[in-house]
C-alpha cells in the first residue's frame, strides 16, 4: 500500500513546470507502472496510462486528468550576474521577495529572490509591490560563474521543502496539483482490488498552468467517453472566506456549473453520500478553471466533471492541504468508475429530453 | 417542387413570445430546449442532442455533391446563477454572461426550473447619501429576494422576468439577443431547401465563451456556416459632439451583416454574397460595424480543417438588460435575407 | 533576396483579405514545389518532398492593416484596427485600401498636444469632400503604405512582420533541393488576430513536429530593457513568448543544428505576443513545436527594421532543420 506522504512529498520534491514536466513525469510513471497495463507521454509530454477493464469490446473509457505541471519562473536576461525573470503561470508577484528558488542552469543552483534597492528603480515603479520586471534572483555566485552557468531560458523553479503542519496537514508548493496527482494514484491502488468494466485512462497532463494543452491533446487523441479533472480549489482562510471557499479537510467538492454535466454531478452526490465521504459544492458559473475546460469541447464533446481538493495559500510556496482530502477523491474516484455500467452514457441525459 | 418562402404570422409570434419567456441561461439551456425540439422535429431527418446540450438536427436535400451548410443559433441567455444562501430568502449571485451590472437593481427576476419570481432590490432611497448615490450598486452588494419561505438552493439560474410585449412597429422583451436569432433558424427548417443539406445547430454557452458552437462544428464538419444572432443597435442621439459615429447597428435598416468582430473576419466572399442576394431580392440590409463583439462564427470557422463563414444578424437596442428592443420589419427582412441566401447558394459563390 | 523582400512588403493584404500576398508567393514557389494548395482559409500550402517524417513550417502572409467603421458626410473615414494597431503609430501616416485608394490619417485635435488620442478620435482622410464622393464605405480594408527602405544591411519596410518570415520561408524552399522528410511550408492567413489560419492548416496536415518562422521583439534601443535579443546577432531560437512553451526537445535541435552548421543564434524569452506555432501546439493530439524568429525593431510600426544578416543566416538555419532525417532526443 502506497505511503501517500511519502509520495506527496517526493512529487513536490521534483522539479516540473509547464512544458519541462520530465522529471516529475519519470517519478509519476515509475509509480503508475505496476497500477496499468500500458503507459505511454503524448506529443506534448502528457503521462498516458491505460488500465483496461473487464467489459466486452468495444469497451468506453473514461479519462482522469490530473495537471502535474506546476508554476515557476523563467531566465529573461543576466544583468551583472543578477537574474531576471518571466512568470511560467500565474505567480502573485507580491509572495516573491525572499522567496527561495532553485536556478536550473548548467547545475541547480540554488538562490533567491531580492528585491533590489528602492534607489536603483526608476521612481513610479518604487511604491506598492514590485512589478516582477524588477525582482532578481541572487545565486551568491560572481558575475562570471553566473554566466558559465546560465542561459536565458533556463527554469527557476521554488526550492521551499515540504513541512508537515499536522499528522494530516502538509505544506510546500506544487500542491496545485501534485496534490491530484496523488489522489489518481490512490484510485488506481484502489482499482488493482476491484473489477470495473470501463477503460481508465489515467493522465497526468501537461501545460495546465500555461494553455491547458495537455488536456485538450489527449482528449483528441484518446477520445473518452467521460472525462473527470481532479484539481484543487480554494480552502477558507485568512482573506479568503467566500463562497467559492470551502473548509480544509472536510471533503473534496464536486464542480457545478456550464462546464460540467449536472448528471455527472448528481451521480457523484449520491455516490459520495452513499459512501459518507463529505462533499460541498463548488460553483463555477462559466469557466471551471481546470483541464475540464478544454475537455469538454473536445471532439464533437464530452460529459466532463471536476472534483476538487481544497487548497489554501494557492500558487505560493507554502501551499496547505488535508491528505484525508486526497484520500477521500481518489477512493470516490474509484468507487465511481468500478461502478460504472456498459451503458452509463447512453443513460446521461439533460432533464428534459424525456419530452422526447 | 415549388419554393415556399418562411412568413411570420400570428403562430411566429406567440412562438417568439414563447422563447423570449423561457428562462434559459447559459450551461442551463433546458427550458428552450425543449420547445425547439418540439418545433423542428415535424421537419428534419436526424436530430440528436450532444453532450454540452446543443440540438443538433439535419434536413437533407437531393442531388449529387450537395454542399452542407451548417446554420446556428445560440438559445442561450445572459442571466446569473445562485452562489450562496444567506437565509430569509435574500442570496448572493454571480452573473453569467456579460451584463451592465447597473443595469441589475430594482428589477423581477425568475429563478430555476419552478420560475420562481423574485427582486433584486436596492437600499431605500431616504436610507442613502449622496456619495453613496454616485457609486453604481455592483455585483457584490445586491442580493436576490426569492421571499422567505424560499426553498431555492445554490446553483440554480435564473434570469430577469419575461415580459415580452408587441408594441407597434416594434418587439420588446427580455433575451431578445437571441431568440429571435433561434425563431428565424426555426421558421428556415420549416421550408424546405432540397439544394443544401441542412445542418442546425441550436447552440449552447455561446455567452459565456462561444462554447457551444465548436463542438457542433466539429460533428457536422460543414462546407460553409451562416451564424444568425441578435446584435446591438447603439443608435441613439449623441449627446455631445454631433455625430454618432459608434452605432453598431441600426434598427430599421435590415438585417446587419457582418464583416468583422473580435471573434472573426467574416468571409470576404460570404460578405459579397449576400450582398448580391439582398440587392437581387430588393431585401433591405447593413453592414454591421466592423470590431468588437464576438459571435459563433469565429469558433465554426477554426474547427477541424475550417470552413468559410459570416453572420447575419437582427438590430436590437438595449443588449443584455431586463428588456431590449427590435424592429419586427428587421426580423422579417432578416428571414427572407436568409431564406433567399439559403436558396441560391452553389458551390461556385466560394470561387477565388 | 532584397528584392523579393521589397516585393512582399510592397503587396497589400491585411488579415482575412490576402488574396493579393496569396498570389504573390504562389508565383514564387510554384516551380520549386512538389504540390501547391489552398484550404478552407486561404492558407497558401506549398510540399516538399513525400514519405518521410511529416514537418510543417509556418509563415504568416497576412499584415495589421485597418477597417472602415464609418464614413461621415464630410468624406473622413473612421477605422478599427486589424490585429495589433497602436495608437501611437498612426498619427500623420499613410494607408492603402486594397482597390488603391490612398489616404492620410488625421486626428481630432490636430498635432498640438502632448496626449495620445485612442484609435476612436482619429480617421482616414482620402481627400474626399463629402460621403458621396468617397469611394471607401464601411468594411473596407487597409495597410500602410511606406516605402521599402535599403540601408545595407538593415532593411526598413511596413510588414516586415511577417513578409521577412515568407521571404525566408521562401528562399529555404528554395534552397531546399532535396530532402528525406515531407516538408509542408505553409503561408498561413489571419495570424495577426489570433494565429488562425495556422490552426485549420495544421489540423489538415497533422505533422509529426513544426515550427513557425516569424519576426520577433527587439532589445537594443534607448529605452528597451527587458528582451535580451538583438539585431546582428543572428536569428533566434524562441524558447518562449506570451502564448507558448516551445517543446524542449525542438529547442535542442534547432541549437544543435545551428551548432554544427556555425550559425551564431540568439535564446529568446518573449514576454509578450505568440506566433503561428501556438496554434500548432495545441491541434489534434497535440504536436511538438518551436519558432526560429527574426528580431525585429520598430514591430507593429510602418517602419518594422531587420538586419539583412540575421535575414540570410535564418535561410541558412530552416534550410538546415529541414534537410536531414530529424531525431528528436533528450528528455523535457
Amino acid at each position: 500500500m502506497i505511503d501517500i506522504l511519502l509520495f506527496l512529498k517526493s512529487l513536490i520534491s521534483a522539479p516540473g513546470l509547464s512544458a519541462y514536466e520530465g522529471p516529475v513525469a519519470r517519478l509519476i510513471e515509475e509509480e503508475w507502472r505496476p497500477l496499468v497495463d500500458e503507459i505511454s507521454a503524448s506529443s506534448l509530454g502528457s503521462l498516458q496510462g491505460l488500465k483496461k477493464g473487464h467489459g466486452k469490446t468495444p469497451r468506453p473509457s473514461i479519462m482522469i486528468a490530473t495537471h502535474m505541471d506546476a508554476i515557476g519562473l523563467m531566465v529573461t536576461k543576466i544583468d551583472d550576474g543578477f537574474i531576471h525573470l518571466d512568470e511560467v503561470g500565474g505567480i502573485d508577484v507580491r509572495i516573491l521577495p525572499g522567496t527561495p528558488v532553485l536556478v536550473h542552469g548548467r547545475q541547480e543552483l540554488p538562490g533567491v529572490i531580492a528585491m533590489p534597492p528602492m534607489k536603483t528603480l526608476p521612481e513610479d515603479a518604487r511604491e506598492g509591490a514590485i512589478g516582477l520586471r524588477h525582482l532578481l534572483v541572487d545565486t551568491g555566485l560572481l558575475p562570471t560563474q553566473v554566466n558559465k552557468l546560465v542561459r536565458v531560458g533556463d527554469l527557476v523553479s521554488f526550492n521551499t521543502p515540504p513541512v508537515e503542519l499536522s499528522s494530516e496537514i502538509l505544506s510546500g508548493h506544487s500542491l496545485d496539483n501534485r496534490a491530484s496527482v496523488a489522489a489518481l494514484t490512490i484510485c488506481l491502488e484502489e482499482l488493482k482490488n476491484k473489477s470495473h468494466l470501463w477503460d481508465v485512462w489515467a493522465v497526468a497532463t501537461a501545460q495546465e498552468e500555461e494553455t491547458l494543452g495537455g488536456a485538450a491533446t489527449s482528449a483528441f487523441q484518446l477520445n473518452p467517453d467521460l472525462a473527470i479533472a481532479v484539481d484543487v480549489t480554494f480552502a477558507k482562510g485568512p482573506g479568503s472566506d467566500g463562497w467559492e471557499t470551502f473548509p480544509l479537510g472536510k471533503g473534496p467538492t464536486l464542480g457545478w456549473g456550464a462546464n460540467l454535466h449536472p448528471y455527472l454531478y448528481e451521480k457523484l452526490k449520491g455516490l459520495a453520500d452513499k459512501l459518507e465521504i463529505p462533499v460541498s459544492m463548488d460553483i463555477t458559473p462559466a469557466h471551471s478553471g481546470t483541464d475540464a475546460y478544454s475537455i469538454q469541447v473536445s471532439r464533437e464533446g464530452i460529459p466532463t466533471m471536476v472534483i476538487g481538493i481544497p487548497l489554501r495559500y494557492m500558487h505560493t510556496p507554502v501551499e496547505v492541504i488535508s491528505v484525508r482530502d486526497i484520500q477521500r477523491a481518489g477512493r470516490l474516484l474509484a468507487e465511481f468508475i468500478s461502478g460504472l455500467e456498459m451503458d452509463f452514457v447512453s443513460k446521461i441525459s439533460w432533464e428534459d429530453e424525456d419530452a422526447k | 417542387m415549388p419554393n415556399k418562402t418562411p412568413v411570420l404570422g400570428p403562430a411566429q409570434f406567440k412562438l417568439l413570445e414563447k422563447l423570449c419567456n423561457a428562462v434559459a441561461v447559459s450551461g442551463g439551456e433546458n427550458e428552450v430546449r425543449t420547445i425547439i425540439l418540439d418545433q423542428i422535429k415535424p421537419y428534419v431527418d436526424e436530430i440528436r442532442v450532444d453532450a454540452l446540450g446543443n440540438v443538433l438536427a439535419v434536413r437533407k436535400g437531393r442531388g449529387a455533391r450537395r454542399m452542407k451548410v451548417l446554420l446556428d443559433a445560440h438559445m442561450d441567455e445572459v442571466g446569473f446563477m445562485l452562489v450562496a444562501d444567506e437565509g430569509d430568502g435574500l442570496y448572493r449571485f454571480k452573473t453569467i454572461g456579460g451584463i451592465d451590472t447597473r443595469n441589475l437593481a430594482g428589477k423581477q427576476v425568475l429563478v430555476g426550473k419552478e420560475r420562481k419570481p423574485g427582486v433584486i432590490g436596492a437600499k431605500p432611497i431616504h436610507l442613502t447619501t449622496s456619495d453613496e448615490r454616485k457609486k453604481p450598486l455592483s455585483e457584490e452588494a445586491l442580493r436576490i429576494d426569492l421571499g422567505p419561505e424560499s426553498k431555492m438552493k445554490v446553483g440554480e439560474r435564473g434570469t430577469f422576468a419575461p415580459n415580452f410585449r408587441r408594441i407597434g412597429p416594434s418587439v420588446m422583451s427580455k433575451s431578445l439577443d437571441n431568440r429571435l436569432g433561434a425563431a428565424i433558424l426555426i421558421e428556415l427548417l420549416r421550408v424546405p431547401h432540397p439544394n443544401i443539406d441542412v445542418c442546425a445547430a441550436f447552440t449552447v454557452q455561446e455567452e459565456i465563451g462561444l462554447r457551444g458552437a465548436k463542438v457542433a462544428a466539429q460533428y457536422f464538419e460543414p462546407d460553409l456556416a451562416f451564424v444568425i444572432d441578435s446584435t446591438p443597435a447603439n443608435d441613439l442621439p449623441m449627446q455631445y459632439e454631433s455625430e454618432n459615429t459608434f452605432y453598431n447597428t441600426k434598427l430599421g435598416l435590415g438585417p446587419a451583416v457582418y464583416v468583422a468582430n473580435a471573434s472573426t473576419l467574416d468571409d470576404p466572399r460570404l460578405v459579397r454574397y449576400f450582398e448580391e442576394v439582398a440587392h437581387r431580392a430588393g431585401i433591405p440590409y447593413q453592414i454591421r460595424q466592423p470590431g468588437g463583439g464576438g459571435t459563433n462564427a469565429g469558433r465554426i470557422q477554426r474547427a477541424g480543417l475550417g470552413a468559410p463563414v459570416v453572420s447575419v444578424s437582427v438590430p436590437h437596442r438595449y443588449t443584455h438588460t431586463a428588456m431590449s428592443v427590435a424592429r419586427i420589419q428587421d426580423w422579417k427582412n432578416t428571414l427572407a435575407l436568409l431564406h433567399v441566401a439559403l436558396v441560391q447558394v452553389t458551390p461556385s459563390i466560394l470561387k477565388r | 533576396m532584397k528584392q523579393l523582400i521589397q516585393k512582399l512588403t510592397d503587396t497589400f493584404s491585411p488579415s482575412g483579405y490576402e488574396e493579393a500576398i496569396r498570389s504573390v508567393i504562389r508565383s514564387e514557389i510554384k516551380n520549386y514545389a512538389d504540390d501547391v494548395r489552398v484550404d478552407a482559409l486561404g492558407n497558401l500550402i506549398a510540399r516538399k518532398g513525400k514519405g518521410g517524417a511529416r514537418i510543417m513550417v509556418a509563415a504568416h502572409m497576412d499584415e495589421i492593416g485597418l477597417m472602415a467603421t464609418h464614413v461621415d458626410d464630410r468624406g473622413f473615414v473612421r477605422f478599427t484596427g486589424i490585429g495589433g494597431v497602436y495608437p501611437r503609430n498612426l498619427p500623420g501616416g499613410r494607408v492603402r485600401f486594397i482597390d488603391g485608394t490612398r489616404g492620410v490619417i488625421g486626428l481630432e485635435g490636430g498635432v498640438f498636444g502632448n496626449d495620445l488620442p485612442p484609435l476612436e478620435k482619429m480617421f482616414i482622410d482620402v481627400g474626399a469632400v463629402s460621403r458621396q464622393d468617397c469611394r471607401v464605405k464601411t468594411g473596407d480594408v487597409a495597410a500602410f503604405e511606406r516605402p521599402f527602405l535599403d540601408l545595407g544591411d538593415r532593411l526598413v519596410a511596413k510588414s516586415m512582420d511577417n513578409r521577412v518570415g515568407c521571404a525566408v520561408a521562401i528562399e529555404a524552399l528554395r534552397a531546399l533541393k532535396s530532402t528525406s522528410n515531407e516538408v509542408y511550408f505553409v503561408f498561413t492567413t489571419q495570424e495577426e488576430v489570433g494565429t488562425r489560419g495556422a490552426q485549420t492548416s495544421a489540423y489538415g496536415i497533422d505533422p509529426a513536429l513544426g515550427f513557425s518562422i516569424d519576426v520577433t521583439g527587439w532589445g537594443d534601443t534607448p529605452g528597451q530593457r527587458d528582451f535580451d535579443v538583438a539585431l546582428g546577432k543572428g536569428p533566434a531560437i524562441k524558447i518562449r513568448d506570451g502564448g507558448m512553451l516551445s517543446d524542449p526537445r525542438i529547442v535542442d535541435w534547432m541549437t544543435g543544428v545551428a551548432g554544427k552548421n556555425r550559425i551564431s543564434v540568439q535564446r529568446e524569452v518573449l514576454l509578450g505576443g505568440t506566433t503561428d506555432a501556438r496554434a500548432m501546439q495545441l491541434v489534434r493530439g497535440g504536436i511538438p513545436v518551436g519558432c526560429v524568429s527574426i528580431p525585429c525593431r520598430y514591430v507593429h510600426s510602418p517602419s518594422e527594421m531587420v538586419d539583412y544578416n540575421d535575414v540570410q543566416n535564418a535561410v541558412k538555419l530552416v534550410a538546415a532543420l529541414l534537410k536531414a532525417p530529424i531525431k528528436l532526443s533528450g528528455a523535457r
